[in-house]
């Protein structure tokens, strides 16, 4: 069994027995797919919510919400996922900082997490969990065997969804 | 197209090095009188890195660190880390108010840390507006003790949206008998003073210091 790390501003999939995780997310959303019957796991570490955003030559497609997500069901489903029986997960979108954003933009995590939804309605595919804002770091894991996400945080308690 | 980050030449990723050895060398200075002790400094590293190897450099993403944290806005703008391991932090909150730090940080404790960022970072601010002519706003500074990964992904925000560099600005300061660390990379006890310009400003630093196309790319 091998466990998958994913990066800040990446996206990777896992089958059983292995394991998919990506470690201290802050105002970052990671946003697992999973499809039960084939134990096909995927995972994005979304930064921006837009790519609007993006100023840059080169689209890193992992970095964005509205991105990411398709290119997520796009790997799940070269492996041999089926579109309709994924369901996604997600945990983030901390605030770490108290620390107002001088323009009065909401957090850049509530804008992750919206993004993320928004992305998910677009792609049909329906958000079985979440565990998302506060002010604290998170670390999760997606099990392949069972499709449960691990969320760890410092002093709190391991929580399964 | 280059990315002005990743692509950076060598020539003015030594101009930033002398940027933050002056703002580095200001907040030795500012703790040496806090400390009344001897502050040593040691020439900073820069480096264009990308995103996922930033917290790999201060011990992984889940390693947990107290940092103060500044946005700056003016002429040029950017992010600003003041990063203390755990056990430093708390050797620098006895050495400087008295206070015994147990497992936890108490309320006065935290006060003291964010009051140590504070000084630091606005000394180390003030030597580069000086130095550069450039105007630098500091916002109020923050205080959180959390993973790293999930503490220094906030400042990549900006940086993120034209790059999955940052480049890495990096100072440490030493005080003399207790091994106050700020920005090393050794085995345990690490802090870091990271310097993280929004990549439009590097140009105006740059052609501030009259070294603007200089040393080619």
């Amino acid at each position: 069994m091998a466990v998958i790390k994913v990066g800040i501003a990446d996206l990777n999939v896992a089958v059983k027995p292995d394991t998919i995780t990506t470690l201290g997310l802050g105002s970052c959303v990671g946003v697992t797919f999973y499809d039960s019957s084939k134990k096909i796991a995927g995972l994005a570490h979304v930064m921006l919510p837009s790519t609007e955003l993006s100023k840059a030559a080169v689209l890193n497609k992992a970095k964005f919400a509205d991105s990411a997500l398709p290119e997520l069901l796009r790997r799940m489903v070269e492996l041999g996922a089926i579109p309709r029986r994924i369901q996604a997960k997600m945990a983030g979108g901390a605030q770490m900082f108290n620390f107002k954003d001088p323009s009065g933009q909401k957090s850049i995590g509530d804008r992750n997490i919206e993004a993320c939804k928004v992305a998910l309605r677009k792609l049909g595919i329906p958000l079985v969990a979440e565990d998302v804002g506060g002010n604290y770091g998170r670390t999760i894991e997606l099990f392949t065997e069972t499709g449960i996400l691990e969320v760890r945080a410092i002093s709190k308690e391991i929580k399964h969804i | 197209m280059s990315d002005i980050i990743k692509d950076m030449g060598a020539f003015h990723l030594d101009v930033l090095k002398e940027i933050s050895n002056i703002g580095s060398g200001n907040a030795a200075t500012a703790l040496s009188q806090l400390l009344g002790k001897r502050v040593g400094m040691q020439v900073s590293r820069v480096m264009p890195m990308p995103f996922h190897e930033i917290t790999e450099y201060v011990g992984g993403a889940e390693n947990i660190i107290t940092s103060v944290f500044l946005r700056f806005e003016g002429d040029i703008t950017g992010n600003m880390f003041y990063i203390v391991d755990q056990e430093d932090a708390k050797r620098l909150v006895e050495d400087l108010a008295g206070l015994k730090v147990e497992d936890e940080f108490c309320e006065m404790s935290l006060s003291v840390l964010q009051e140590i960022g504070n000084i630091l970072s606005g000394s180390y601010l003030t030597a580069l507006a000086d130095f550069s002519g450039l105007e630098m706003k500091p916002s109020v500074p923050s205080l959180a003790i959390d993973m790293a990964g999930a503490l220094l992904s906030y400042g990549l925000v900006e940086i993120g949206k034209s790059s999955d560099y940052a480049i890495m600005i990096d100072a440490e300061i030493q005080a003399e008998g207790n091994e106050v660390q700020q920005a090393v990379v050794r085995k345990g006890k690490t802090g870091h003073f990271f310097l993280l310009p929004d990549p439009e400003s590097f140009e105006k630093i740059f052609m501030a210091l009259g070294v603007h196309g200089y040393g080619g790319n």
